[in-house]
């Protein structure tokens, strides 16, 4: 307020023109005006109206003279004085309206941080990239209007071989391979591969069936760079009437285009498994590989043994299936070339952390 | 199985600049496995030829060694050398060091000129050496890679050879030669063979096959050879243990002669150490033919040979020179004296061919297939000839295996054959299978044509008869493998080409899509994701110590699996607990330099129940009853999901204008409420007792039936510290499968108010033993219906309040669903909460 009070006793502004002194009111709209360009900011301004419209102003000194005057004086001297009043109060309006502008733009640039220099608050979570991968294999195939089956990791030894056409004497059954559950007598062991959830799939759903199952597996081998005693499969099975191997390299060939973009493309070689007659080994073609182009063993997979069809009371003559499996760590490994074993296995939280949600 | 090429080229059309290489890239298609390549010359590359010792002086050195200093002719006398280069004397008379003493002059050697490159990047030069300049080597077989013997130099005479001087070694020694490395599945026993190779190789580049054993002519048989016996007492499946047993004796075997270069190099690149003439020849026809041989020395023979089970007790010394039990159901050899092998699988030291055998007894025998991989296991004794037997071995090739042994012995060992030959034995049916016309095409989906069945059929060595709506197959003796209809099937796709399949996408019927159990899983493991923890997985091996600690909450009352044969003793448990394996997760994450961690896994435990799998197993093939089927179920132990979760050091990374907080057991509380939430199941928290957590700091996390379902808070500090983990540490672990059964199926609606809201604070006073989740809930049951929240929003205790007490405080929140609230109304309500407390606990509003 004092700031303001000085302002008033500005001799210039002091000065009270004449109502009727056409150019004395002139020159006192001339010097508010000039005032109200000259104030930096809002502060400033404020002491300039108060000088120039305030009670005391010149004009207001003026205005209040008017009543002093004649009749025919009092409507010339307000035609003077109103307008000119006028002009100043929208002057003043304009000039703090463009004031205040510059002060909020002032705030603003005060405000500013470096946005780069920001702390991370909240820690960013990670799936384990091994789910992740089985998520998105599962999806493409519950879009193809499969269901995902799943089944104990301790299994019987029934569900994990005999009902899969292993004779009793075959060598898978080793100890050297198959993780035994105490006592030997129970029959029980770590399933070595998802293949007794088929086997209970086709026990439990009613016909056709057309599942997914993927999970964790488990065999004697030590942890080395290729090698780990628990790891992933999924597996699928279809039984329907009349199912061919082209259905099956059909679905695998849609499978690997959903996997690996439409350039993908399969081949399928003989091999042998207990479980599957014909049977085949799977390879995908990867145009992306480190080392070039080239085929890349992927699984194995062949049309339903009819003795795995009986051991789950189907008719093998009425109705007939395929089935496939495929190493999760190993798909992990070839399309997103994890170069050793050891990084899913052990837990580091750099590389689950590295992938985030995605793979 | 390794194939030498000269060997394939024999009875294959193998082009002749094909590597082995080229050759594993056509088996490749009809459904054998490449492995590796063998190829000498890889690692063995010339000069290196044929020469002649012209003098050998001894020269004693002074550390106690005697050298032969040696003047080698390697071009022939009057020849000029046509080599060049450093160290190659244009006088075709090279000066080489030799510590070696086996030799004397006018032997002839093999010298690895300057310039020879030996495995091991071993690259010979002309070297000062024992005041010498030595120009070469003179070679043993150890320094050229195709024998063991390091005891001298290989003399070529030994080896029966006479090469022209300068003439290259690597072709004397037979070199020129490969190797393909294939893998050969279960069901494809004669491809353990060159003859079951060959014909692959035929089927794969449609080209002609030469049968060896249709090479072999056997002699028509002058009576009875060497008296056989086949009494196997217990069949295994029925199925006598030896069904054909051929004995021919050959009488005046050389002993001394050696085993010609071209036959050692064929079982050097097939992958058998040469070890006698007479033991090569029995391995190399078992190589070519399939056949496994046994050869007998005839002079340690008594009496005729039986073959049977072994009695109980029975033993016998193994040519490897151990005595080995016998078990009931090993099928022996056996003569007046006992065992004198475990058929099939190895035989006896006192009957074996020895360096000193002149008469052998030659048998070639059929073994049943079981029986032979029980005898192998049993004594781990895997072998070239139990690994043939055990897959299957061609009825019909005994004769001609027996046969090719015998011209061997008698071409390259000088010995006579006996113009007798024992054949016991029957021969067993022949596998005969009928496939329907349309059989194949249905099940491959696609045609084809009657020539290609009918051919691919005959090319297997089938024989193929046409009946009235399909084709009669009689499946050849090799073939074993060969039982159904969709053996057949898969032979004619393999034939006609596996790329030809083409696809069709069958269409599933409409899925239900995820199960509610798996769309939960889902959920939750991504929102703990979301929420800032990172997911691992761990092993499910435990120690005991782990399971008896994490398995319950005052370790008793829960047992855990033990695995017959785990990879390490200590972790030979099922885990009871995820927390375990986690734990050590975390350990080495922060033993790598990670101090701030949130970690989370989600994994099945194994908890054994009182039914423990399943005494019997039904036999394969068929469809158990009811009764065993559910016995079968019943005895798999339960097998639930847990969640478990970690929080070490600080919630979040130091920033500019950030300091992070370190984790504490609200934080793993909030977890556990979060996985609640997130299933939309309401969570009983109250203070809890686990022997793994602090006993102040834990938090007993059950459903509103009572059920737990699981502990989180501090993690006892001793447990910490014995771990190697930082002190603080928290964690929680959940059973998931309790919390997806507890959740609603349907969630009903709420009615939202819009009228205005009334909010009241209160400070209660209460003993500090009180549980404040106690006084909420009282509080809540007090205020009524008007009540729409509360919360807890301060704990104190200190000035102002008692000891032994502390003072709680709430906000409370009230809204009527018909009618705005007046205060008095709200305070009516908040007075009724509070004399609830004060009647309950005797709490004094503060």
């Amino acid at each position: 307020m004092s700031e303001t009070t000085v302002g008033t006793e500005s001799p210039q502004v002091a000065a009270v023109p004449h109502p009727l002194d056409e150019a004395a009111i002139a020159a006192a709209v001339e010097r508010a005006m000039e005032a109200m360009a000259a104030a930096a900011d809002l502060e400033e301004l404020k002491a300039v109206r108060i000088a120039h419209t305030g009670e005391k102003s010149p004009l207001s000194l003026a205005n209040r003279e008017i009543g002093k005057l004649d009749k025919a004086d009092k409507a010339a001297a307000g035609k003077l004085v109103g307008p000119a009043r006028g002009r100043l109060n929208k002057a003043l309006a304009a000039r703090t309206e463009e004031l205040e502008a510059a002060r909020d733009a002032q705030i603003l640039v005060e405000e500013a941080v470096d946005v780069t220099a920001a702390p991370r608050r909240r820690r960013a979570g990670a799936r384990h990239p091994l789910s992740v991968l089985q998520d998105r294999v599962s999806d493409i195939f519950v879009g193809m209007g499969w269901e995902i089956a799943e089944g104990p990791e301790v299994e019987s030894e029934w569900f994990n071989f005999d009902a899969l056409n292993f004779k009793p004497d075959h060598p898978a059954r080793e100890m050297q391979d198959t993780f035994f559950v105490e006592p030997p007598e129970a029959h029980l062991l770590m399933r070595t591969h998802t293949s007794p959830v088929q086997v209970r799939s086709m026990l439990e759903r009613d016909l056709p069936v057309y599942v997914l199952c993927p999970g964790k597996v488990f065999r004697t081998d030590e942890l080395d760079a290729t090698h780990t005693p628990v790891f992933h499969q999924f597996e699928g099975l279809a039984i329907d009437k009349g199912l061919s191997m082209a259905d099956l390299r059909g679905t695998l060939e849609h499978f690997a285009r959903q996997m690996f973009g439409a350039e993908a493309s399969i081949r399928l070689r003989p091999n042998f498994f207990p479980f599957t007659e014909p049977s085949a080994e799977l390879d995908i073609w990867h145009p992306g590989a480190k080392g070039g182009p080239q085929w890349i063993e992927w699984g194995g997979c062949g049309m339903v043994h009819p003795n795995v069809l009986r051991a789950a009371g189907i008719d093998p003559e009425v109705y007939s299936g395929f089935a496939f499996g495929m190493g999760i760590e190993r798909t992990l490994m070839f399309r997103n070339e994890v170069g050793d074993m050891h990084d899913m296995i052990e837990g580091d939280v750099r590389f689950s952390e590295h992938f985030g949600m995605e793979i | 199985m390794r194939i030498p090429l000269s060997w394939l080229r024999e009875y294959a059309q193998v082009p002749a600049g094909a590597t082995a290489e080229d050759v594993m890239a056509q088996l490749v298609k009809v459904g054998l496995e490449e492995e590796a390549v063998h190829r000498p010359l890889d690692e063995l590359k010339g000069p290196i030829v044929v020469g002649q010792v012209l003098s050998a002086e001894k020269e004693p050195q002074s550390n106690g060694k005697t050298i032969n200093w040696c003047q080698v002719r390697v071009v022939p006398e009057g020849s000029g050398q046509t080599l060049t280069g450093e160290g190659i004397d244009p006088s075709g008379v090279q000066g080489i060091v030799c510590g070696a003493h086996n030799f004397e002059p006018g032997d002839k050697v093999v010298v690895t000129l300057p310039g020879a490159v030996l495995p091991g990047d071993f690259r010979i030069t002309p070297r000062k050496t024992y005041g010498h300049l030595s120009a070469g080597m003179i070679a043993s077989v150890r320094e050229l890679g195709i024998g063991e013997d390091h005891d001298g130099i290989l003399v070529l005479s030994t080896l029966g050879l006479d090469p022209e001087i300068g003439s290259d070694a690597l072709e004397v020694l037979s070199l020129h030669d490969e190797a393909a490395e294939i893998n050969v599945t279960p069901d494809r026993s004669y491809c353990f063979s060159i003859r079951g190779v060959a014909r692959e190789y035929a089927h794969a580049t449609g080209t002609e096959f030469t049968d060896p054993a249709a090479g072999v002519t056997v002699a028509a048989a002058d009576g009875p050879g060497y008296p056989v016996r086949l009494e196997d007492q217990a069949p295994i499946y029925g199925k006598p243990g030896c069904d054909r047993f051929v004995a021919r004796t050959v009488r005046g075997v050389d002993p001394s002669r050696p085993t010609p270069p071209w036959m050692a190099s064929r079982l050097r690149l097939a992958g058998i150490r040469s070890i006698s003439l007479v033991v090569d020849i029995s391995n190399y026809v078992m190589l070519e033919l399939g056949q496994p041989l046994h050869f007998y020395d005839l002079d340690r023979l008594a009496g005729d040979i039986v073959v049977r089970r072994a009695n109980q007790g029975e033993t016998l010394e193994t040519l490897d020179g151990k005595v080995r039990k016998l078990d009931p159901e090993d099928l022996l050899i056996t003569d007046d004296s006992g065992a004198i092998g475990i058929a099939g699988v190895m035989g006896g030291a006192a009957t074996e061919v020895s360096d000193s055998t002149v008469n052998v007894l030659i048998e070639a025998a059929h073994f049943e297939e079981v029986g032979i991989a029980r005898s192998r296991r049993r004594h781990k004794l895997p072998s070239e000839a139990s690994k043939r037997f055990e897959r299957g071995v061609d009825w019909q090739v005994a004769d001609e295996a027996a046969q090719r042994a015998v011209d061997l012995l008698t071409e390259l060992a000088g010995g006579t054959a006996d113009a007798t030959a024992t054949d016991a034995g029957q021969e067993p049916a022949a596998v005969v299978i009928d496939l329907p016309a349309h059989y194949a095409a249905e099940r491959i989906g696609m045609e084809f044509t009657e020539d290609q069945i009918v051919s691919s059929l005959q090319d297997l060595g089938a024989g193929v008869e046409k009946y009235d709506g399909g084709y009669r197959v009689t499946v050849p003796s090799w073939r074993q493998d060969l039982v159904i209809k969709e053996d057949l099937t898969e032979e004619i796709a393999r034939l006609v080409g596996y790329d030809k399949i083409p696809a069709t996408l069958p269409v599933a019927p409409p899925g239900r899509g995820l199960t509610r159990i798996q769309q939960q899983r889902r959920r939750v493991l991504q929102s703990l994701a979301d929420a800032g923890l990172t997911e691992v997985l761990s092993y499910p091996f435990a120690t005991k110590a782990d399971n008896d600690t994490f398995g319950s909450p005052d370790g008793t009352g829960r047992s855990a699996l033990k695995l017959a044969n785990p990879l390490s003793d200590e972790h030979g448990y099922l885990r009871t607990s995820v927390l375990p394996g986690l734990l050590e997760t975390a350990r080495r994450n922060h033993s790598r330099g990670f101090r701030d961690l949130a970690l989370y896994e989600a994994g099945l435990v194994f908890l054994p129940g009182e039914r423990l799998g399943s005494a019997s197993i039904p036999p394969l093939g068929a469809l158990p009853d009811e009764e065993v089927l559910d016995g079968l179920y019943d005895g798999i132990p339960d097998q639930p999901l847990h969640i478990a979760a970690v929080f070490m050091g600080l919630d979040s990374p130091a920033g500019a204008g950030h300091t992070p907080r370190p984790w504490d057991w609200a934080d793993a509380l909030d977890t556990a409420r979060l996985v609640g939430d997130v299933l939309g199941v309401e969570l009983v928290i109250e203070q809890g007792l686990h022997q793994a957590f602090h006993p102040g700091r834990t938090a007993r996390i059950s459903l509103r039936s009572g059920e737990t379902v699981g502990y989180s808070g501090e993690l006892h500090p001793k447990l910490l510290a014995a771990r190697d983990l930082p002190a603080r540490t928290v964690a929680l672990e959940l059973n998931a499968e309790l919390l997806f059964a507890a959740a609603p199926d349907v969630i009903v609606a709420k009615h939202i108010s819009t009228f205005p809201l009334a909010t009241q604070d209160v400070a209660l006073v209460v003993d500090q033993e009180t549980p404040a989740s106690v006084v909420l809930e009282t509080l809540r049951e007090g205020a009524g219906e008007l009540l729409e929240d509360i919360a807890l929003f301060d704990v104190y205790s200190g000035t102002g309040i008692e000891a032994g007490k502390k003072s709680l405080a709430f906000g409370l929140r009230f809204r009527a669903n018909d009618r705005t609230l007046t205060a008095d109304e709200a305070s009516e309500a908040r007075a009724a909460a509070v004399a609830l407390a004060a009647e309950r606990f005797g709490a004094v509003q503060r």
